[in-house]
């Protein structure tokens, strides 16, 4: 019996084509995650996006946090909470938002593969001044720029 | 493939070498021969020999929680499991006519779909590979009917190509390979491949690109009889009189790039997406029922874990019952602990260190399906769309058609949206009633006479606002794994934890049951060894 068949050779083969895909794929994915990244496996729908992204903070509160944290930031509680950004003590530090949004904190993800640092400034800026927060000194891509990992915008 | 050596003798050497070796040298060898390299699965675990009277409390009635509550079971433990919600099943949940979901922030959905159908918030379709979960599915009676992965049919739309017309998986499809192969041809006449490939190989890839690619004999792709053959034609073959076809004009390639076709075309090709696919027969649903048939009387339901708390005596669980407000306590020697990492991690716990910060290390996704339930089957009756997916650059990703009951009257449900990313977010911080409304603007690209016409009603799920997960899965990354896997899935004193986040079979049910088997042969192990 010859163990070394052309069907595993067949299958190395194939192998190494998909770790090429596997590579080549992170630096053509659009806002979804690609089915083929890396990062993300998982089911996903297999196509290709192409969504405008959000810019001002009212514009990234709507289409991004409010997807957990609520149109009134409230947050919600269930087995785990969610927890409320409106009147929230902790905001009079600039860096505990802005470093919130950049690395996430359990089931919350890190923001910086949706979002360059100017709009993680103008949506932690937007936070601070909305929701009974009042913390007027706004938040500049600058102070995003500080977090350790954040890299500028490709431009 | 078929060596042409007897398969006794085959069985007898696996057999043989399985005896030898356990589990892991059979898989070895079977991997060299061309078997069984598609799973890890080698079977249900055969645990035995429990020590009297040892119990475990497993946190989570999903499919991970309730297979190790069945396999323990049957190794000699008593079990019990608790789980936060009314219902057995995790995210392996269909929703039907009739059923209520609220979600995290208070928006209520009645669903009203008809008798009989329903739509798969989570899990919807089972990759041929997934032995394990095919293997219990077949244990405990689901039944189950093909999903129809791959439609050539269906549609193809980009806001970026075709003036924002949707095309035929196929036409845009065959068009991509057409101009890659006539564009490879010419490479090859061009001599820019003579250092790659010999003569004799030059003169086989063109003639493989001929044939795969649909060009003519000038090895140009173009419209005609031999491109029509895998785009469709513009009035196909027939009988009589008319009979001889009329070839379809194929596309200029700067839209074919722009709608980046080959996006969905190697998402086919990924291991976890290619046919044959299943699903069970009257709902994903099904199989969480199925296996809630098995260990039942062991569930206590509405228990919201609040402390998990382990010394030398075993393991102390305290728990709230959400209906009445209880608060109450539960014991036993081990706890298999299947709760999503999000959730845990805001549960107070006495694990070690190192284990707390893997559980805090990993963010879950976000993804957002919508069914939508039609009046009549438009795809079948009106464009010929027998299941599969229709493809859209916007929020919503895709259509999905149903799979079964084709070709019948009455009501349907579609997949109206499986969004990921910033899609995803942008339909979960909508309302209920904004999802249905967006899913139907956006939808209507592909049926634009039919699509609201023909709906009757709606449901959503995004999976960021689900009370019990706060997400819909682990994101492992290349560094979480390595500063975080390990840690996670080791048995820490009295305590495993499984599910699809201790496993890198992220995301699907095959994940967690592999894990949930992992974890219990580990623990049963390490139970035996106290």
């Amino acid at each position: 019996m010859t163990l070394f068949t052309r069907a595993s050779l067949f299958a190395v083969l194939a192998g190494a084509l998909t770790l090429a895909a596997l590579a080549a794929s992170p630096a053509f994915a659009q806002n979804a995650p690609s089915a083929t990244s890396a990062q993300d496996r998982g089911d996903s729908a297999g196509g290709a996006t192409r969504l405008t992204p959000p810019t001002s903070g009212e514009q990234v509160y709507k289409q991004v946090c409010q997807a957990c944290h609520m149109v009134d930031a409230r947050g919600g509680s269930g087995a785990a909470t969610i927890p409320a950004l409106a009147s929230n003590p902790r905001f009079g530090s600039d860096a505990y938002v802005v470093t919130m949004i950049v690395k996430g904190r359990g089931a919350m993800p890190g923001f910086t593969d949706l979002l360059p640092p100017a709009q993680i400034a103008n949506v932690a800026t937007y936070i601070r001044t909305h929701f009974g927060n009042a913390y007027p000194k706004p938040v500049t891509e600058g102070d995003v720029l500080q977090i350790e990992g954040v890299k500028p915008a490709a431009h | 493939m078929d060596t042409g050596t007897p398969r006794t003798t085959r069985r007898q050497l696996l057999t043989a070498i399985g005896m030898m070796g356990g589990s892991a040298a059979l898989y070895q060898a079977m991997t060299t021969m061309g078997h069984a390299a598609e799973t890890q699965f080698h079977g249900s675990p055969q645990l035995t020999g429990a020590r009297k009277g040892a119990t475990v409390i497993v946190l989570g009635a999903g499919l991970s929680g309730m297979l190790a509550a069945y396999e323990l079971t049957k190794a000699g433990y008593s079990v019990r499991i608790l789980e936060y919600q009314a219902r057995a099943g995790g995210r392996n949940w269909s929703l039907y006519g009739g059923d209520t979901y609220t979600e995290l922030g208070g928006a209520t959905q009645k669903v009203g779909f008809a008798e009989g159908n329903y739509m798969n918030p989570g899990p919807w379709r089972i990759p041929h590979h997934h032995r394990t979960l095919l293997h219990y599915c077949k244990q405990f009676g689901v039944q189950l009917e093909p999903f129809i992965q791959f439609n050539h049919a269906a549609y193809v739309h980009s806001t970026d190509a075709f003036g924002s017309q949707p095309k035929r998986y196929r036409e845009v499809a065959a068009d991509f390979e057409g101009n890659v192969a006539e564009l490879l041809g010419k490479a090859i006449d061009q001599k820019a491949l003579d250092s790659d490939v010999t003569a004799e190989d030059k003169e086989k890839l063109k003639e493989a690109l001929r044939g795969w690619g649909m060009l003519d004999k000038d090895m140009k792709y173009k419209t005609g009889l031999i491109s029509s053959e895998h785009r469709g034609y513009e009035r196909p073959p027939g009988g009589g009189v008319d009979g001889a076809p009329i070839p379809s004009n194929v596309f200029d390639f700067h839209d074919v790039l722009a709608s980046q076709v080959w996006k969905n075309m190697s998402f086919f090709m990924n291991h976890e997406m290619q046919t044959t696919m299943f699903q069970p027969v009257g709902g994903m649903g099904m199989i969480g029922k199925a296996f809630a048939r098995q260990v039942q009387p062991m569930i206590t339901h509405n228990a919201k874990v609040t402390k998990l708390f382990q010394d030398k005596s075993g393991v102390t669980i305290s728990y709230t019952d959400t209906v009445t407000g209880a608060a109450t306590q539960a014991k036993a020697d081990f706890c298999v602990c299947t709760i999503p990492l999000g959730v845990l991690n805001q549960i107070e716990n006495n694990l070690q260190p190192a284990k707390q910060a893997a559980v805090a290390a990993v963010p879950y996704s976000n993804s957002v399906k919508i069914g939508l339930e039609m009046r009549r089957r438009f795809w079948e009756e009106d464009d010929f769309i027998y299941g599969g997916h229709s493809f859209t650059s916007q929020d919503i990703s895709l259509v999905s058609y149903p799979n079964n009951h084709l070709f019948t009257d009455g009501p349907a449900v579609l997949i109206g949206a499986f969004a990921s990313g910033l899609g995803a977010y942008r339909l979960a911080g909508m309302t209920p009633e904004q999802r249905i409304e967006t899913a139907l603007q956006q939808g209507s690209v592909f049926h634009p006479a039919d699509y609201r016409k023909n709906f009757m009603d709606g449901a959503s799920v995004a999976w960021s606002r689900v009370p019990w997960t706060l997400g819909c899965c682990a994101r492992w990354n290349e560094d979480t794994r390595k500063e975080h896997y390990q840690t996670l899935v080791a048995v820490d004193d009295r305590v495993v934890l499984a599910g699809e986040h201790a496993s890198y079979v992220g995301c699907w049910m095959e994940g967690a049951l592999l894990s949930s088997i992992d974890a219990i042969t580990r623990l049963h192990k390490r139970a035996l060894e106290a």
